[in-house]
Parts: C-alpha cells; sequence; structure tokens
C-alpha cells in the first residue's frame, strides 16, 4: 500500500501531459472580443470625406464594421472581398480608418475601390480602444439593433466569409424573424 | 498569418515615425504629471497591464501601435482623477482578463492564487513523512559500522 | 551535393544511436561483456557523425547556399560572416540538431571520464543518452530536416536573420543554454541506469554528483547570458520577463539546484535516495518542457519559434515516452531502494531537507503560473496573462526562507546538531545582518526601502555565517593559512556558489527599488536629468552599417559637472527585412549602468527617448558568475578524481553489500 505513492509522479505527469496535449490545439493568439451582444461604443467623429458622423447614422440593419489602414498589407489582401459584397450589395459595409492618414486613406480608397458605405475616420486610434481594437484589419459583425455581434481578427478572406460569417448572419436574421 | 500581422504593426510604427507632426518646446516629459505619486501609478499601471497586439510585453515595454495609445489614455485618465480601480475596469471592458498581467483573484484562478500555499502543504507533509521514517529508523541506529566504512572508502577511493 | 552528405551523416548517427541505445543495455543485462564495451566506441561514432553533420550544415551557412532551405530563411549575404555562422541556430531545425549535437558531446565526454565506472553502469548510462539521441535524430528526419533542400529554383538570396538575433548574445547564449540543460539529460541517464540496476547507493550520487555540479553551472551561465542579453538587447530596462519560454530554464534550474544539494546528503549520509533520483528526473524533464514550449508555440512568448502543431505532436511524444516511462521506472524500482539512517529534527539533512521542499515549491509555483493560462484557456475559453507580478509574489518569499536557511544550513552537523548551539552561533550575526541592511543602504543610496533592506539584510547574512562557518572549521588548526588548506575544494566551491546568491541577492534588492527612467523628447543641444547624471543630446547622424542603415545620436554624459564617457544609442533598419530596430547604449559600471534607448525621430532633428539609471545591475549577472565557478569548483574536489583510479571487478561486487538494511 505504501509503495502506492511512489506512483503519485507518474499520475501527476500523466495529467501534466494530458494537459499539453490539449495546449497544443488552443488558439492563443486571438484575443475574444470583450463587446460581444454589446451595444457599439458611441462615437462622434468625421469621415474619411470629412462629413460629421455618429452612431444615428450607421445602418439600421445588420452590417459589417471593418477596421482598416492604407499602411496595412493584409487590409490588401481582404478587399476584393469587401468590394464583391458591397457591388452585390449583400451587407452594407461601414469602415474604420484607424491611425491612418487622410491624404493617405483616400489616395488608397481611390486606387483600390471604396467598398465602404463611409469610413469613420480615426486618428488617434480613440475609438478602436473602445472597440478593443489591437490592429488592423479586423471586422465586426453588428445587428440591425447596433449590438455587435462577432469579431473576426485579421484578414477576412471568402473562406471565412463562408465559414464564419455566413453561418452567423443566417443565426441573426432567423432571430430577428 | 502571423508574420504578416506584425510587418503590418511594423508598418504602423514607420508610419508613425513619418506622420507626427506636434511641434515641442524643450525637454519634454512624454508624459507630464501634476505631481510624483501620479507619475508613480502610471508606472505601475503601464508594467502591470499588457500589451494587446505584443508577443508579451507589458505597455510600457512596447512602442507604437496601440500600446502606445493605451499609455496615453493612462495618463489622460489619471490627469482626469480616476482611481486605479476605474482605470482598470475601462481596461478590462475593452480588452477582458487578458490585459491584466496580476490576474484577478476569481473562482477560476483560486487555484493559481492558491496552488503555491497547497504546494507548501504537500511539501510540508512529504518532509514530514521523510522525518518520522527517518527517527524510527534512528531508534534502531543501522549505520555503516567501522569495517563497512572501511571499506566503502577503500571501495571509493577515499583516503 | 554537400548537404545531403549532411543529411547522410545524419541518418548514419541515427543508425549508430540505435544500436546504442539498445546493445549496450541488453549487454549490460545479461552480462555480455562485448554488447556492453560496444558502448563506447558508439557514443563516439554518433559524435562524430553529428559533428560531420553540423559542420556540413555550418558550411552552407558560410558558403550561403541558399538551396538549402534553412540558410535561405535565415540568412542573407550581407550577414557579416560570425552571424552567418551562428545563423544555424537562428531557427528550429539547426538550433534542434545543435541540441542533440551536444548531447552526443556530452556522451562523448561520459564515455572518456568514466574510466572509474563499472562497465555495466557506463553501458546502462550510455544507452539511455543513446535512446535520447534516437529520438531527436528521429524528430529531425521525420519533421524537422535542416538538411531540406528548394527545389528547382532556390532564392537568389536569404532572407535574413531577424534582426534581434543579430547579437554577440545570440552567438553566446543559445548554445550555453543548450549545453546546460542537455548536461541534465546526463545526470538523468545515470539515474535511470541505477534505476534499472537496481542499485541506488552511495557510489551513484558521488558519481553524478561532479557531472550534476558541471550541468548546473553552465545552465546558470546559459540563463544570466539570456538575462543579460535580453537587458541590453530589448532595451526595456528590465533583466527578467518571467515569459513562458524564460520560466522553463528557471524550473529545470530550480529542481537542478534541489538536485545537488540532495545530492551531497545521499553521498554522503545515503539517505533521501528515491527523492534525489526523482529530482534528477524533474531536471531532465524541466529540460525537455523548455523545449517542448518553445517549439510547439504553446505559449504566446516573445522568442518563440514558428510553429506546427506536428512537432509539438512529436516532441510530447518523447516527453511521454522519456519523462512517463522513467516515472513508472521508478515507481517500480523506487520502492526497494530504501535504506534510511536516522537523523535528528535539527540537522543537517533536515536543513537540507528544507532548501529541497522550498526549492521544489518554487519550481511548481513556476510551473503553475506558466501553464495556467493554457488551463484557463481550456476551461473558460477566455484568455488571461500571468505575468511579473504574480510570479514575484509568489517567488520572492520563497527565496528569502530558502536564504534564511542558508546561513544556517552550512553550519549544521550531520545527524544532530544542538539548538542551542545554533542559536549562540548565529544570534548575533542575525542582529547584525539586520543592522547592516539598514544602514548600508541608507549611507549608500540616501533613502530607505524594504526592498534594499531586506535583500542587504539577506547578503549580509549569508556572508557573516559564512565568515563565522570558515573560522570555527580552522579554530584548531595551527595557523590560519594551514586551516584555509585543510578544507575541502568542494567546500569552498559550496561557499563560492552562496557568495553568487548575496551578490545577486544585493543586485537585484537595490536594482528594482533604486531604478530611474525617464522618457523625453530632446532637440539637438538639449539636456535631460536624472538623478545627479545629465544627458546632453547633441543630434543624430545618419550612417551605414555592413547590412543596415540607421541613425546614430550623441550624447555628452556628466555627473556633478564631471564627464563620463559619450554614448550614441542607435536606431537602425536591416536592409534584407526592412525591419527596424534599437540599439541602445549602455554605459555599464560596477555601481551603475547608464543606458538610453532612442524613440522616433521627431521634426526638426529631435528624437523621443528614454534614459535610464540602474544601480547595481552588474551584480545579479556577477552573482551567477560566483555560483558557476562555485558549482565547477565543487565538481573538481580531490574524492571525485580519485576515484578515477582504480576499480577492479571484484570490489564492484561488494559495493552491493554494503546496502544497509534497516531491522
Amino acid at each position: 500500500m505504501s509503495n502506492l505513492k511512489f506512483y503519485i509522479p507518474a499520475v501527476a505527469f500523466l495529467a501534466i501531459a494530458g494537459l499539453l496535449w490539449r495546449g497544443l490545439y488552443l488558439d492563443t493568439r486571438t484575443l475574444p472580443s470583450m463587446l460581444i451582444d454589446k451595444p457599439m461604443p458611441s462615437f462622434a467623429l468625421a469621415t474619411v470625406d470629412g462629413e460629421a458622423v455618429s452612431n444615428i447614422d450607421l445602418p439600421d440593419q445588420i452590417f459589417l464594421l471593418n477596421v482598416w489602414g492604407s499602411y496595412c498589407l493584409p487590409c490588401l489582401v481582404e478587399h476584393p472581398t469587401f468590394m464583391r459584397l458591397s457591388e452585390e450589395g449583400e451587407i452594407p459595409v461601414v469602415g474604420v480608418n484607424y491611425k491612418d492618414r487622410n491624404e493617405l486613406a483616400q489616395d488608397w480608397l481611390e486606387t483600390n475601390g471604396n467598398p465602404f458605405s463611409f469610413s469613420i475616420e480615426d486618428l488617434d486610434g480613440r475609438f478602436g480602444i473602445d472597440l478593443g481594437v489591437y490592429g488592423a484589419p479586423e471586422t465586426y459583425l453588428v445587428d440591425s439593433d447596433g449590438v455587435i455581434r462577432y469579431r473576426h481578427v485579421s484578414v477576412l478572406d471568402e473562406t471565412v466569409w463562408q465559414e464564419e460569417f455566413i453561418p452567423a448572419i443566417t443565426e441573426l436574421r432567423a432571430e430577428s424573424n | 498569418m502571423i508574420l504578416r500581422f506584425n510587418s503590418c504593426f511594423c508598418a504602423l510604427a514607420l508610419l508613425f515615425v513619418l506622420i507626427s507632426s506636434e511641434q515641442t518646446v524643450a525637454q519634454v516629459d512624454t508624459f507630464e504629471f501634476d505631481n510624483d505619486v501620479q507619475q508613480q501609478r502610471f508606472r505601475t499601471l503601464s508594467d502591470e497591464l499588457r500589451c494587446p497586439m505584443c508577443q508579451n510585453t507589458n505597455l510600457s515595454g512596447s512602442t507604437g501601435g496601440v500600446a502606445e495609445d493605451l499609455r496615453r489614455e493612462i495618463h489622460r485618465m489619471i490627469l482626469e482623477g480616476m482611481s486605479d480601480r476605474e482605470i482598470e475596469q475601462f481596461m478590462f471592458e475593452r480588452y477582458g482578463d487578458f490585459i491584466f498581467y496580476r490576474p484577478r483573484l476569481t473562482a477560476q484562478t483560486v487555484l493559481l492564487w492558491f496552488g503555491p500555499i497547497i504546494f507548501l502543504l504537500i511539501g510540508g507533509l512529504v518532509a514530514r513523512s521523510v522525518f518520522r521514517r527517518a527517527r524510527e529508523v534512528g531508534e534502531t541506529e543501522v549505520a555503516l559500522n567501522d569495517d563497512q566504512k572501511a571499506r566503502l572508502n577503500k571501495l571509493v577511493g577515499n583516503k | 551535393m554537400i548537404p545531403e552528405l549532411g543529411q547522410f551523416s545524419l541518418i548514419l548517427a541515427f543508425c549508430l544511436s540505435i544500436l546504442l541505445g539498445t546493445l549496450p543495455i541488453i549487454g549490460a543485462a545479461r552480462n555480455n561483456v562485448l554488447w556492453m564495451s560496444l558502448a563506447r566506441p558508439l557514443a563516439a561514432g554518433v559524435f562524430v557523425f553529428l559533428g560531420l553533420s553540423i559542420g556540413i550544415l555550418a558550411y552552407a551557412f558560410a558558403t550561403d547556399d541558399f538551396s538549402v532551405q534553412i540558410v535561405a530563411a535565415q540568412s542573407n549575404s550581407l550577414l557579416p560572416m560570425h552571424y552567418k555562422l551562428t545563423a544555424l541556430w537562428g531557427g528550429h531545425e539547426g538550433s534542434f540538431l545543435l541540441w542533440t549535437f551536444m548531447l552526443s558531446g556530452w556522451m562523448l565526454a561520459v564515455s572518456i571520464y568514466s574510466k572509474s565506472m563499472p562497465i555495466e553502469f557506463v553501458s546502462r548510462v550510455l544507452g539511455v543518452l543513446g535512446v535520447l539521441c534516437v529520438a531527436y535524430i528521429l524528430f529531425m528526419l521525420a519533421t524537422s530536416n535542416p538538411f531540406m533542400r528548394i527545389v528547382p529554383l532556390p532564392p537568389a538570396d536569404g532572407s535574413d536573420l531577424n534582426t534581434a538575433l543579430q547579437d554577440f548574445g545570440f552567438i553566446v547564449h543559445p548554445p550555453t543554454l543548450y549545453m546546460g540543460y542537455v548536461g541534465f539529460s546526463v545526470v538523468f541517464a545515470f539515474a535511470i541506469a541505477a534505476l534499472l540496476s537496481g542499485r541506488l547507493d552511495a557510489a551513484w550520487a558521488r558519481w553524478s554528483r561532479p557531472w550534476a555540479n558541471i550541468a548546473w553551472a553552465v545552465l546558470t551561465i546559459g540563463i544570466a547570458l539570456g538575462s543579460w542579453w535580453a537587458y541590453y538587447e530589448l532595451g526595456w530596462g528590465g533583466w527578467w520577463a518571467w515569459d513562458p519560454v524564460e520560466n522553463p530554464p528557471l524550473i529545470t534550474w530550480l529542481f537542478g539546484t534541489a538536485l545537488i544539494h540532495s545530492l551531497a546528503v545521499t553521498e554522503k549520509r545515503g539517505v533521501f535516495k528515491s527523492w534525489t533520483v526523482l529530482l534528477a528526473i524533474l531536471a531532465f524533464s524541466g529540460s525537455l518542457l523548455g523545449t517542448f514550449i518553445t517549439r510547439s508555440g504553446l505559449l504566446t512568448s516573445v522568442h518563440a519559434f514558428a510553429t506546427d502543431p506536428t512537432r509539438g505532436v512529436f516532441i510530447l511524444g518523447i516527453l511521454g515516452l522519456a519523462v512517463g516511462g522513467s516515472l513508472l521506472l521508478y515507481a517500480f524500482r523506487a520502492p526497494l531502494m530504501k535504506s534510511e539512517f536516522g537523523f535528528g529534527l535539527v540537522s543537517r539533512e533536515v536543513f537540507l531537507l528544507t532548501n529541497n521542499v522550498l526549492l521544489v515549491v518554487a519550481a511548481a509555483s513556476v510551473f503553475l503560473g506558466t501553464l495556467f493560462p493554457m488551463v484557463y484557456q481550456a476551461l473558460t475559453d477566455d484568455l488571461i496573462s500571468i505575468g511579473p507580478p504574480y510570479f514575484n509574489f509568489i517567488f520572492v518569499p520563497l527565496m528569502i526562507i530558502l536564504v534564511l536557511f542558508l546561513g544556517v544550513g552550512p553550519m549544521s552537523r550531520w545527524k544532530r546538531t544542538s539548538t542551542a548551539y545554533l542559536f549562540q552561533q548565529v544570534a548575533k550575526l542575525a542582529i547584525a545582518s539586520l543592522v547592516i541592511g539598514v544602514v548600508l543602504p541608507l549611507l549608500v543610496l540616501f533613502e530607505f526601502s524594504l526592498a534594499a533592506t531586506v535583500s542587504v539584510a539577506l547578503a549580509a547574512w549569508i556572508v557573516l555565517t559564512m565568515g563565522k562557518d570558515i573560522a570555527n572549521k580552522i579554530a584548531n588548526k595551527d595557523s590560519v593559512a594551514k586551516g584555509l588548506r585543510s578544507l575541502p575544494l568542494s567546500y569552498y566551491g559550496m561557499q563560492t556558489a552562496h557568495i553568487g546568491v548575496a551578490i545577486m541577492l544585493i543586485g537585484i534588492g537595490l536594482t528594482s527599488y533604486f531604478s530611474s527612467e525617464r522618457s523625453v523628447l530632446l532637440n539637438p543641444g538639449e539636456s535631460v536629468e536624472l538623478g545627479s547624471y545629465s544627458f546632453q543630446f547633441e543630434g543624430s547622424e545618419a550612417f551605414r552599417g555592413p547590412n543596415y542603415i540607421g541613425d546614430r545620436a550623441t550624447f555628452l554624459v556628466s555627473r556633478n559637472g564631471n564627464s563620463l564617457p559619450s554614448l550614441y544609442p542607435e536606431r537602425r533598419i536591416y536592409l534584407a527585412s526592412g525591419t527596424p530596430s534599437t540599439e541602445m547604449a549602455i554605459d555599464a559600471g560596477f555601481l551603475r549602468d547608464l543606458f538610453i534607448t532612442l524613440g522616433e525621430e521627431k521634426e526638426g532633428g529631435g528624437w523621443t527617448m528614454t534614459v535610464y539609471v540602474k544601480p547595481f545591475i552588474r551584480w545579479i549577472w556577477l552573482g551567477s558568475i560566483f555560483m558557476a565557478l562555485g558549482g565547477t569548483v565543487a565538481a573538481f574536489d580531490k574524492r571525485y578524481r580519485r576515484l578515477r583510479q582504480r576499480k577492479s571487478a571484484q570490489e564492484k561486487e561488494q559495493l552491493g553489500a554494503l546496502q544497509p538494511t534497516a531491522t
């Protein structure tokens, strides 16, 4: 009986090894958003075109809020997806031009095309902090009541759109019916 | 993916170099405070809050990007007279528990905070049992007798 | 063609290590002298072919052979030669080859310096190391082949070594750390060999001790180098960040420290046998865990390699087999190894037992804090950070208690010490330490702080008790010189290492409390004051390095009007990758470091920057040097050398009969 105690280290190790194995399959890099199921933070800022915007200007249907910048290379990668979404009228996309320079942002939109209903200009990143942004690109799914329902960090390409956003949107639509 | 991310942040940092246009007077502390207490609070907060976009550094250890913005926010909130608790709550609402390098004591972190005490108790118990066994042996004292000692020394080449 | 030779050589080393991992162990079990005698030549063979393999890889780096994948990924034609060569361990594949090569180096050392041990014991030790070699090489061949080629179109130039790694620290830190890490595999192999033979006796402990000491000393230096490098390269003013990749070496070191103390008890008194074996296994597990964490990308850290889950699973498999297997073996064999001697409640055994408990609890707590974010995420799906505030809170009190015992331990006697005697010995010293702790920081720094008082008092405690102990030990000798000569080398080793602890304590205590820093924006001609130091910014100029462009700023430094050496911090952009990097400028000193890091250039030639004054920071690394020196000195004690000289088969037989049996 007293010899059983010598098995304790082996048993403890087994538990730790199991844990490590589980840990291999955890995504430790994507920080979950704290704003899920919270209303969009309030803001009163200008658009890239210089018009004043605040929460009341947001679409009153389900829409995407995409955080982008002209300096951000991955934003260019996901750009065609947003172009297609807005051209096909699948869902409105509102931009947040995060910590950019106005001229550079305007150039970028002109060169690459503008998929956004409008882009909120967040020069100092203050609005980004309220959103819990930690770097462009990030995309939020906001429902018709202005409540944030989903966040995707990094590039949103067609695969992500099909696999993550379509189901989330379908669910939202079913909910509101 | 991660790599591209980083290069994006680097670009961001570079951009900062390009766009900052604030004209400044001689020798300005990056963040100025009304008194030393505020200064100290600022240092502690930016030491104990984690930069959300970095791999594993605190706010004071990283330059550019969101870390810079968060430091500026802390500075603003301290000057506005907010307490440390309120500032921490502000951070929590936006970035969650991840932002605290000092994990808050909750039901899920009880094991973390009390684990070392449990280890110490276990260690104490193990030590006690070792000692008790030793004392039992000690009473029936078995040690190498002189002859055995001499042989051991001869074997391992001592003296 | 040449890289394929490297690959071929790696495969040959693999085949030889399979033989090494099987024949000698079987030979030892069946008492087949021929098979056992294969152990040494096979170990040498594995070393030669791994050496050839790593040499060929180094040649590929030196000659810019960008058709080799890792050369293309980690090197660049503009890179200076010393970084080209060290770029070899700048990534996962190359560094693992280095790791395995170091293991074979230790193996060779064991086969050379083991003449005095019985052949079956040496065969088992080398056999166990051979099994580890098999696992490591298989891992390389299966998941991380360093000789992988880019066909058919190799890139014209490589994408460059990570700029943070282009530094002297990178040349010395990884090899030293690996050397120490892998050294614990040797101690592990000794323990497993002893378990396999079913004989854990004082001789086993005596054979293991020098190896454990050397491995521990090298690991100490490896960790200290990492800390020193992080301090001057990352430029955030810290020297230890409790990062998930820094913690496993520390865990290994804590287990290792417990082990070298526990081995002393096992050797001298024949107690704690199964506990000592367990510590040897734990220290080795710590080193494998470190490999696993770094190479699987399990935890978010500042220095993770590029990640790949299959590698993680593979290393976890190695970890499971090696550690799980040895713990099972331990469970079978440990109950047989009881042969206890008695000791009293106040005795050196009990002090060392306390030392072990504290060190193991500290290691377990660091382990808990390192892995807890993972547990938390698995349970709640949320992320949590555990950083310096947690670790300091747990670690510091444990170390304080440890140091209190450290003072008394060496004075106590084996078996039984009278409490009254100990008390009479140390009471005055305790008061004196406290007084020194309060007064000294006040005199030197004109400020009171609890951290400084505690650390100086503890350091004084170590030094005073040590002085007293030496005085006691030589009191009845004819002369001081004669007395000092009569003390064994291992005693000096121990005291040197303990002085190292005292020095490090002062460094940690004073630097963490009295450091000051200031972040400012300066235009050329302006200056900033910090304490009694003044830093005048003269301006910056663009310059060009071998593989980067940058700005170098000039600072005139003075203290109370006396000028000190000027400082030239840099801001660089590396050409191959376009990565910016900050090179801080340090004026290192025995009593304080001054350093400056540049931030960003503003309009009109102004720069943002942070200036730091760090009192006593060098003492942290100086303390580590003393510790490592102590460990090494102790390993060269006469009794380990005598042991090498003779041994006959008959005497070996007799060793077993020496095991006392409790009645």
